[in-house]
């Protein structure tokens, strides 16, 4: 009886042992097998070429990326690297999936990308390229160096998109008929972080910040939401050391923050000049929030949810880098100027910009909602992520947060507190 | 001996009270969970590739096909032990795929690719592969396997391809991020469900025209956090179940009209949809709640929701054995 066991041992045994090794050669043979075929359709699909799928051209429409070489900071950190490619990829990757569209229905998109060098004149650049008939503008470029076009021009015949500048003025006093804002503004980043803290009851603040312009106008956006959700700034200081402060943090920020009764420490530092060294150093166990520690953006590094995975992966896979701010915004713009023309088949400025002030607009960009342009201002409505460098934390509006129109309203400037004219 | 004719009778039960098992991947799991429909009960986990969205079964019931979206691979599983058979080859990031009437060629959507590819069954080679929109997902296939839609998330369309000659045969606009497109039984019309959008849009697959658009609203919830997705359509033409997503509903619509007949409670974050054969009892998975909610279909009521893995994507359920 024994030996019949171990005979049906055997038995499974040598049949397993077969089974796995024909399956194994077998599989090596298929690769082969696919790789060929893979090669073979590839020749296939290059004769055919896309010709098949694609209908006539109608519409050809062409867009300019306008940047500006800038002088190279200095390092602060060693982790990220200096980019001078940003918005690049986003124009990029916009473009092919505004081309794949149109191709189904008969609309091409071509761009230009125009930087200009530091010995060049922006305002001299911009008319060139205003003579050669340009109408689609993304534009990479500061509060300043953005009011300077309009000093140029002011011509409704063109419309450009804000890639860069957060100011509050340019949505404002200084908003143009023809200017669409994609960065939430410095005063919707800080109601996304301020509905947050309240939320963690973190109601008593102690504001930082810096030397830069810049971190004065985020600070002012700061303590206007700091009013509006009655929120209490216990001490405000300004971080005006010019040293570096790599060594000596651990001495300088103890003192710095000692002596105050408050949450959570709320910084104002875009450069990053300092704003890094606070976390772990401050007097009492406090975290650190504002423009390091949790940050209030429109696109992080750790972002992915609502399909975000699949553009972040298409983004590395295109440029080798994570997707930036302004790559994000850059993409935003030109993939908003596509769906625009893909709806109303037209590229008329005027009608493009109607369409996507209009209440029908709404694009797809990974933040769960639709976002959508407010009509009162040009600026993007958007949710705004709560990121820690490794970890998504939130995602504002937060619950609880209501508005007759759009929760995403609750942030920024609404309708009746914008000053915006057109 | 005894031993042996015990596990060959062993075998023998486990194989009869094989029906009606529904199979739930949880994306951020790495795992199968399946659910016993009788029992209202998960009888096993079991571990797959990585990141498992899309999941259907081969109309004889014996085979389980899973997309593993970051393995890059479809993987062929037999159906009773969920033991893995072979891997099919699927290009980039498979996210939800469809087999034809024959199970003979399976249409996959490659989520990071902007293409559907087709695979042959038999020799397990990919036959071919269709340039679509940006961020291809929903798959639709008519009961005679003649004509697939496919929806592009990014693009915002739905392509019909002609299955004999893998030619796109119309692009048809939809509404912002179009999730899921499923013919309707008699093949008459097409519904494909826009997820940012927030509706789903009927389309006649003759003409190639939007018949209608169906809009959600739902008192006290907010117009965005309405996210149509899963859509399923009974059999006997009464009723069409569209799962809303974040709104955390699921809408019952007439089939016939495109009334709104009610809305459903179910689970946070309500994606994918799956009847069982009898079409008695419909299970939806809830991402956020991390859980599936079993809903008799006659009464339209929810029945009980189930625990399982970590954001539960696909389901599918066994056929009648």
């Amino acid at each position: 009886m024994r030996s019949i066991y171990f005979l049906y041992i055997f038995l499974i045994y040598f049949c397993f042992g077969y089974f796995t090794l024909e399956a194994r050669e077998l599989s090596i043979k298929q690769i082969e097998e696919r790789k060929q075929a893979d090669l073979e359709r590839l020749k296939e699909r290059e004769k055919r070429g896309n010709k098949k799928f694609s209908k006539e051209i109608t519409l050809s429409t062409k867009l300019i990326f306008l940047s500006m070489e800038r002088k190279t900071p200095a390092v602060l950190s060693n982790l990220d690297p200096i980019l001078d490619d940003e918005g690049f990829y986003g124009v990029k990757l916009a473009i092919e999936d505004n081309l794949t569209t149109g191709r189904f229905v008969g609309h091409d998109y071509k761009v230009e990308f125009h930087r200009v060098l530091l010995n060049e004149n922006l305002q001299s650049e911009f008319q060139k390229l205003l003579n050669q008939g340009n109408k689609f503008f993304i534009v990479d470029l500061n509060e300043k160096e953005l009011r300077s076009l309009f000093e140029t021009s002011n011509s409704e015949e063109i419309v450009i998109f804000n890639v860069r500048s957060k100011a509050d003025s340019l949505r404002n006093e200084n908003c143009k008929k023809n200017l669409l804002h994609v960065p939430p503004s410095y005063s919707m980043l800080s109601d996304a972080l301020t509905q947050y803290l309240v939320k963690k009851k973190w109601n008593k603040w102690f504001l930082v910040t810096g030397p830069d312009e810049n971190d004065r106008k985020y600070a002012d956006a700061l303590k206007k939401s700091a009013k509006k959700f009655n929120i209490k700034i216990k001490k405000e200081k300004v971080w005006d050391f010019s040293a570096d402060l790599r060594r000596t943090a651990g001495k300088e920020v103890p003192i710095f923050t000692k002596g105050e009764k408050y949450d959570v420490l709320v910084v104002a530092d875009e450069k990053g000049e300092f704003g890094e060294y606070l976390t772990y150093r401050t007097w009492d166990p406090r975290p650190v929030v504002g423009t390091q520690g949790l940050t209030p953006t429109s696109w992080h590094r750790t972002h992915e949810q609502w399909g975000a995975t699949q553009m972040q992966n298409r983004f590395r896979r295109e440029s080798g880098r994570w997707m930036t701010e302004v790559d994000y915004h850059a993409w935003t713009a030109v993939r908003s100027i596509g769906e625009a023309i893909t709806r109303t088949s037209s590229n008329d400025v005027k009608d493009v910009r109607k369409y996507l002030l209009g209440e029908k607009f709404g694009l797809g960009a990974y933040k769960g909602v639709k976002v959508s342009f407010r009509s009162w201002n040009g600026q993007m409505r958007q949710p705004i992520l709560l990121a820690a460098p490794r970890s998504m934390v939130s995602v504002s509006p937060q619950e609880g947060y209501i508005h007759p129109d759009s929760e995403l309203d609750t942030m920024g400037k609404d309708q009746p507190e914008s000053t915006c004219k057109f | 001996m005894m031993r042996f004719i015990f596990c060959l009778l062993f075998i023998f039960v486990a194989k009869t009270s094989f029906a009606n098992l529904a199979y739930i991947t949880n994306e951020k799991d790495n795992t199968v969970s399946v659910i016993d429909i009788k029992k209202n009960k998960v009888i096993n986990t079991v571990e797959v590739g990585q990141r498992p969205r899309g999941i259907i079964m081969s109309k004889d019931g014996k085979l389980v096909l899973i997309c593993a979206s970051d393995d890059d691979r479809v993987e062929v599983r037999e159906a009773e032990t969920l033991k893995l058979k072979y891997y099919l080859p699927s290009g980039p990031d498979p996210e939800l795929f469809i087999l034809s009437p024959d199970d003979e060629t399976l249409y996959i959507a490659n989520e990071d690719d902007a293409m559907v590819t087709v695979v042959d069954m038999n020799d397990k080679m990919i036959i071919d592969d269709i340039p679509v929109g940006v961020e291809p997902e929903g798959m639709g296939l008519t009961n005679d396997g003649k004509v697939l839609v496919n929806t592009s998330e990014t693009t915002n369309m739905a392509h019909f391809i002609d299955t004999s000659t893998l030619d796109i045969l119309e692009n048809v606009l939809v509404d912002a991020r179009p999730r899921v497109a499923m013919f309707t039984p008699n093949d008459k019309e097409v519904w494909v469900s826009a997820e940012i959008g927030g509706t789903v849009k009927v389309i006649n697959p003759s003409t190639k025209e939007v018949t209608h658009t169906i809009g959600f609203e739902i008192p006290g919830v907010n117009e965005e956090s309405i996210q149509p997705v899963g859509v399923r359509h009974t059999n006997d033409g009464k009723y069409t179940f569209v799962a809303l997503g974040p709104a955390n509903r699921i809408a019952v619509i007439d089939q016939k009209t495109k009334e709104l007949i009610k809305y459903l409670l179910v689970g946070q974050r309500v994606w994918q949809l799956a009847f069982t054969p009898d079409q008695k009892t419909l299970l939806t998975t809830n991402g956020v709640s991390n859980d599936v909610s079993i809903i008799d279909v006659e009464k339209l009521k929810v029945k009980k929701s189930v625990k399982v893995g970590r954001f539960p994507w696909g389901v599918v359920i066994s056929p009648e054995s």
